[in-house]
């Protein structure tokens, strides 16, 4: 067993965990936090995307001692109370979801996006989402949310 | 319109969970001391099993029990719907285990469940798990399956063949033939697909040990369903002792309909261990143990006149059930496929055989459309190759041979009457919307940058809102296809509605709410939608067949009914009036023509403290019931436009528009129902260009992972022109169709027409599905053999 | 998974050491194709050695004519880099299309290379512009780095430092990924240096690969026509659910083509 320290959603946290535990398993199996998902074992479909160090990541492609030391935002970091993440926000206005459960990872992923990309081409957001499959919504709409909450976060509403 | 009623884009309630990381997935769910399974599939595609050695397994670290075929000796797994063959018998029906006894039938099939106390010990003991197989034979192809000599797959099923069936009128269709000008001839390879949805199956099972209940957490689209099969075929356990719950459900697209073989297991498993016991499926594991979708042989022959007009459709399917029959397996190729073969048209006779076929394979059952989408892709593919050959505009052929608009109710030639329908205008909108006129000029331009640009249309009808329960059940289903409603209204007049429908993307929460509020004049807030709970909903059959708001929500209309009924009453006695004279407005009880009135928060009040009341006549309370069975089925129907474009070098198929034009009936949240028609497109567009599902010779799948199953991701994707046409349904009270798999049955279908149409300078006159970059690559360079790379 | 021992050296000399006279330890670089791989039990380490916090094996300098690449810099910091897209715009176009935007952010030269894996990109750019591998032990020319599928020139407790790339007059690369995996079917990586032109190939074959007659035609002329008419033969060439060889050998011609296009 090892131990891990590491910050998630601005709290200290320490974990004993094996080697072999991947920082998903310690998210949602020892940390209770449940919002990030596992959708496929071929580190593709994205539903575990997390931040860490500011980067998105894909969360079931990283053990939970990779992470020692790191600072992890994930989806349940993301709101002031009720308050939503301007990306969060756009998700909700667009319709960007529909069984909710690559969300998290989708809207993870976004956000790392609005960082680069300040006033986003469809072309651009198509691209960016390689890494994130949705089942329900075509993208359609998720392309939309994105482009809209990318255009609030650069107007500063974050 | 309200802001909130019906026809309003309202955002959805559901979201903010979803959002936030606060959905409640099964796997999301920890009970107390839960034991984690593991569940030891076949490696082999068909075995016999000569022997299994636990003993090393259990003495591993962690491990609570291993269990196999021989230990757990329950029912098996059953059918829902009895097809007959063509001589009245009945179809081959074999078993179908919950682990294997002493056989296994595809790679996949479970053998055994480990135990532990974690998932990766558990996995780590069941490779210590001995399992002597002695390999036999393989067969995948359903074709191949019944061919002499074939290895056969159950002793029950002579040549593999579950059944031979058929439906129209044989001698009236050959004899639409004899008169044909011209013949167009076409065979189809409906591909196999996985439904992947995101969230893996999983599921707990718990046992309390005070009272001898189980409680079975799953991911399903139909928790009363699972627990009816569940507890009256496999573990013979009394259903009042048995709760079943479907949370936040993340995604379903038919595959999540079927009783599955791990729910079973954890059920029973928590009960012998007395714990719970969780199973979660790795993505792999899915693609060999969800029942997959489609995976048709077909011949088709459609007989038109010198004019265009068709005269008679000829339609000889193979369809591929896979190892097992899943719970409505045997329904998909039959009752849901071939009562469609007339599609939007007047073809006056109609002949249809299908054999249902056992093959070593995942077991095949409804996926989004199920039957609908091979249908239409039958149908509109033939019209389409007919319009080519005779050289008449794709568009006109299909007009001159629509079904009028004064023609319903209209009775086809295979059994089924649509309802209501107008096929000339969502097909003019759709080809205005895509600019058909200005295609001549996008080619050209294409052209010029070396690329084959084409258009595909298609027009689609599907049967929803399964469905009418005494029809249903002369034609094999074992089971009623009603919805239950309750609507229950709180003392201070917010309300809880408990539906038997199930969401697991759809929205319900909204849309259903909408209804609610538009109906009793009460703001969203006020209102919840509960569903997926045994224990809490009085009875469901559950989502599937787009049936959730035609029948659903219809049981929601009636029981919403009786509460106004009652609350006009309580309202006659508060204002001393007439109960003929009241009046149920926005929200207000009142004496027609004049402004007296009881807001209906007084009169929720006034039901659960009935000081001031008519109890002589009238029980307290305001909670009602309702159950629906619906009088047909509904006919969403539409029009879909394809345009891609093709690189000459490379052979990829870049789709570059899509436009649709539904018939959806009445439309409750249209921001939700473009959402539905976007989801479906995407599958359908899926299954035209990328996914398939391919086995080897040996039955092996080669496509068991997204790196081999290509997932449509959103740079293969346009934006989408999605409007829709209302014609209400005729028959249940909110005019409402249907739009779950509209996308998914309409667009295969016009892709393949619009690549067929870009390459057909070229001399190709057909692609099989999906239509990859090697594929048209090869077409290209010889017409003649577009089926060479498959 | 199956459990491993797990350690995290400072220096390339530790880890070094941690693997040394180890069979079955194995070095984590970004573990994008490790970590999926120990998922579904195909590997079996006794030992991860985790490269991620040895600070010397990370960045992107300028070295005289030559772009020098930090074993466990990842995907993302070449694709962005300001160094490699003025000197070898080609690098950091190829590396801004591997995987995708997560597996770029984890994902490193020195593991995709160690790994080598037959669709991989950053073999053909090595090959392509005649990089030299930089290990603890010795510097690897590019044309004796890549031995076979999964295989390199790498000894057990050898660990890759750096890349070094010389700069190109002209490079271009052009690839036709996988639809599911979106690795290469086929990836082409041509360079012109110096009057001679490199051509190397990843996905189609076993491993990355010389086009000599490919070579040779834009030694003579480099433009996308030149190429065009040089046929790739499909023997030899990898053949699966997703492209046959023949279908890959064409493809090799066409890519060729775009990449010297993209070259300018």
């Amino acid at each position: 067993m090892a131990t891990v320290t590491l910050t998630v959603n601005g709290k200290p946290v320490t974990a004993t965990v094996e080697p072999r535990t991947l920082l998903v398993q310690l998210l949602r199996e020892q940390l209770g936090l449940t919002g990030t998902h596992i959708g496929c074992d071929t580190s593709q479909c994205g539903a575990c995307v997390v931040d860490v160090d500011g980067i998105s990541v894909k969360s079931c492609t990283m053990l939970a001692v990779q992470a020692e030391g790191a600072q992890v935002t994930t989806i349940e970091g993301l709101a002031h109370g009720d308050k939503l993440h301007p990306m969060q926000e756009a998700f909700r206005e667009h319709h960007g979801l529909q069984c909710g459960f690559c969300t998290p990872g989708m809207v993870m992923s976004a956000i790392d996006f609005a960082k680069h990309h300040k006033h986003p081409t469809e072309q651009q957001i198509r691209h960016w989402l390689e890494g994130n499959i949705c089942r329900c919504t075509g993208y359609h709409n998720i392309v939309k949310a994105i482009k809209a909450g990318t255009e609030a976060m650069a107007g500063g509403a974050s | 319109m309200t802001a909130t009623g019906i026809g309003a884009s309202v955002r959805r309630k559901e979201d903010a969970r979803f959002l936030t990381g606060k959905g409640n997935y099964v796997d999301d769910i920890s009970r107390p001391g839960q034991l984690h399974a593991y569940i030891l599939r076949s490696p082999h595609a068909h075995a016999e099993i000569r022997g299994v050695d636990t003993v090393q397994a259990k003495a591993a670290p962690g491990v609570a029990a291993v269990f196999t075929g021989a230990d757990m000796q329950v029912g098996g797994l059953p059918c829902g719907w009895l097809i007959h063959s063509k001589d009245g018998t009945p179809m081959a029906e074999p078993p179908h285990p919950v682990l294997a006894q002493g056989k296994v039938r595809h790679v996949g099939d479970p053998v055994a469940v480990v135990i532990a106390d974690t998932r990766d010990r558990a996995k780590d003991a069941a490779e210590l798990v001995k399992v002597d197989y002695k390999t036999l034979p393989a067969v995948a192809s359903a074709e191949a399956a019944l061919k002499p000599g074939a290895p056969r797959v159950h002793e029950a099923a002579a040549n593999n063949l579950c059944y031979d069936w058929h439906i129209g009128d044989e001698a009236a269709t050959k004899a639409a033939f004899a008169k044909a000008a011209h013949i167009t001839r076409l065979d189809v390879v409906n591909n196999r697909l996985v439904a992947n949805p995101m969230e893996p199956r999983a599921a707990i099972g718990d046992f309390d040990r005070g009272t001898g209940e189980y409680t079975l957490y799953t991911t399903t689209q139909n928790p009363h369903v699972i627990r009816l099969l569940m507890c009256a075929f496999v573990l013979q356990l009394p259903e009042h002792k048995v709760r079943v719950v479907a949370p936040d459900v993340g995604g379903g697209f038919g595959t999540k309909i079927f009783h599955y073989a791990e729910e079973a297991i954890v059920t029973w498993a928590a009960g012998k261990l007395a714990k719970a016991v969780k199973w979660t499926a790795d993505r792999s594991e899915s693609f060999l143990s969800d029942a997959q979708g489609r995976d048709h042989v077909t011949h088709a022959e459609l007989a038109l006149d010198k004019d265009g007009k068709f005269l008679g459709l000829r339609v000889s399917t193979v369809a591929n059930l896979g190892a097992y029959l899943s719970t409505f397996g045997p329904a998909v190729p039959t009752y849901l496929y071939a009562t469609l073969l007339a599609g939007t048209y007047t073809t006056p006779a109609i002949y249809a055989e299908v054999k249902g076929v056992f093959t070593n394979t995942v077991p095949v059952d409804a996926y989004r459309g199920a039957g609908r989408p091979e249908a239409c892709f039958v149908v509109e593919r033939i019209v389409d190759k007919a319009a080519r050959e005779m050289k008449v505009d794709p568009a006109e052929l299909r007009r001159r041979n629509f079904i009028p608009k004064n023609a319903y109710p209209y009775q086809t030639p295979v059994a089924v009457v649509y309802d209501s329908g107008d096929y000339f205008s969502t097909l003019e909108m759709a080809l205005k919307a895509a600019d058909y006129d200005g295609f001549a000029k996008r080619r050209e331009e294409s052209a010029k940058r070396g690329k084959l640009r084409g258009l595909g249309l298609a027009t689609y009808i599907e049967a929803c809102g399964v469905a009418p329960s005494q029809l249903v059940g002369q034609l094999g289903a074992r089971a009623g296809l009603y919805e239950s409603a309750e609507v229950r209204v709180h003392p201070t007049g917010s309300i809880s509605v408990f539906t038997g429908s199930h969401s697991h993307g759809q929205g319900h929460e909204t849309t259903f709410a909408q209804l609610v509020s538009e109906r009793l004049g009460i703001p969203l807030e006020s209102i919840d939608i509960i569903h997926g709970d045994t224990n809490k909903i009085q009875f469901g059959m559950g989502t599937y067949g787009s049936r959730s708001l035609p029948v659903g929500g219809s049981a929601l209309v009636k029981a919403l009914d009786k509460i106004v009924n009652k609350g006009k009453k309580i309202a006659a006695h508060l204002l001393e009036a007439s109960e003929t004279d009241i009046e149920f407005k926005d929200g207000k009880f009142s004496i027609a023509g004049t402004d007296k009135n009881v807001p209906f928060g007084q009169v929720a009040f006034t039901a659960y403290v009935p000081h001031n009341y008519p109890s002589q006549e009238l029980e307290p309370g305001l909670d009602e019931t309702a159950f629906y069975d619906p009088a047909n089925f509904t006919y969403p129907s539409g029009a879909y436009v394809a345009e891609v474009e093709v690189d000459r070098d490379t052979g990829a198929v870049q789709l570059v528009n899509f436009t649709c034009a539904d018939d959806f009936g009445r439309i409750i949240n249209p921001m939700i129902v473009a959402g539905q028609v976007h989801g479906g497109l995407a599958q359908g567009i899926g299954q035209a260009l990328y996914e398939n599902t391919i086995y080897d010779k040996d039955a092996q799948l080669v496509t068991g992972s997204f790196m081999d199953y290509c997932m449509p991701r959103a740079d293969n994707l346009p934006s989408f022109t999605v409007d829709t046409h209302v014609t209400l349904c005729a028959h249940n009270p909110l005019g409402v169709k249907g739009c779950g798999e509209a996308g998914a049955i309409g667009a295969p279908v016009a892709v393949i027409n619009a690549v067929v149409d870009a390459l057909g300078p070229l001399g190709v006159t057909d692609l099989t599905m999906p239509a990859t970059a090697e594929k048209v690559w090869r077409a290209i360079h010889d017409p003649n053999m577009p089926k060479a790379a498959e | 998974m199956y459990n491993f021992d797990y350690q995290r050296p400072q220096s390339v000399a530790d880890a070094s050491k941690a693997i040394a006279g180890k069979d079955e330890a194995k070095l984590l670089a970004g573990g994008m194709t490790l970590i999926p791989t120990l998922k579904q039990r195909l590997a079996k380490p006794s030992d991860l050695v985790d490269l991620g916090r040895i600070a010397e094996l990370k960045g992107i300098k300028r070295d005289g004519s030559a772009i020098v690449i930090g074993a466990m810099t990842r995907h993302a910091d070449v694709a962005s880099s300001d160094v490699v897209k003025s000197a070898i715009p080609a690098l950091a176009q190829l590396a801004g299309g591997i995987g995708d935007p997560q597996v770029r952010n984890r994902g490193t030269i020195g593991g995709s290379l160690a790994n080598n894996d037959p669709a991989a990109d950053y073999p053909a750019a090595v090959l392509g512009l005649n990089a030299t591998v930089i290990t603890n032990k010795r510097r690897i020319a590019a044309d004796d780095f890549f031995k076979g599928m999964f295989e390199t020139a790498l000894g057990q407790d050898e660990i890759i430092t750096a890349v070094s790339f010389p700069v190109a007059e002209k490079a271009g690369y052009s690839k036709f990924p996988n639809p599911a995996s979106r690795y290469a079917i086929v990836g082409v990586f041509v360079a012109r240096s110096g009057g001679h032109v490199r051509v190397a190939v990843t996905g189609a074959g076993p491993a990355v690969f010389h086009q000599k007659e490919m070579e040779a035609a834009l030694t003579r002329s480099f433009t996308p026509d030149a190429v065009a008419n040089v046929k790739q033969s499909a023997s030899g060439l990898n053949s699966d659910i997703h492209a046959s060889a023949e279908y890959r050998a064409h493809l090799v011609t066409v890519m060729a083509k775009r990449a010297v296009a993209a070259a300018g």
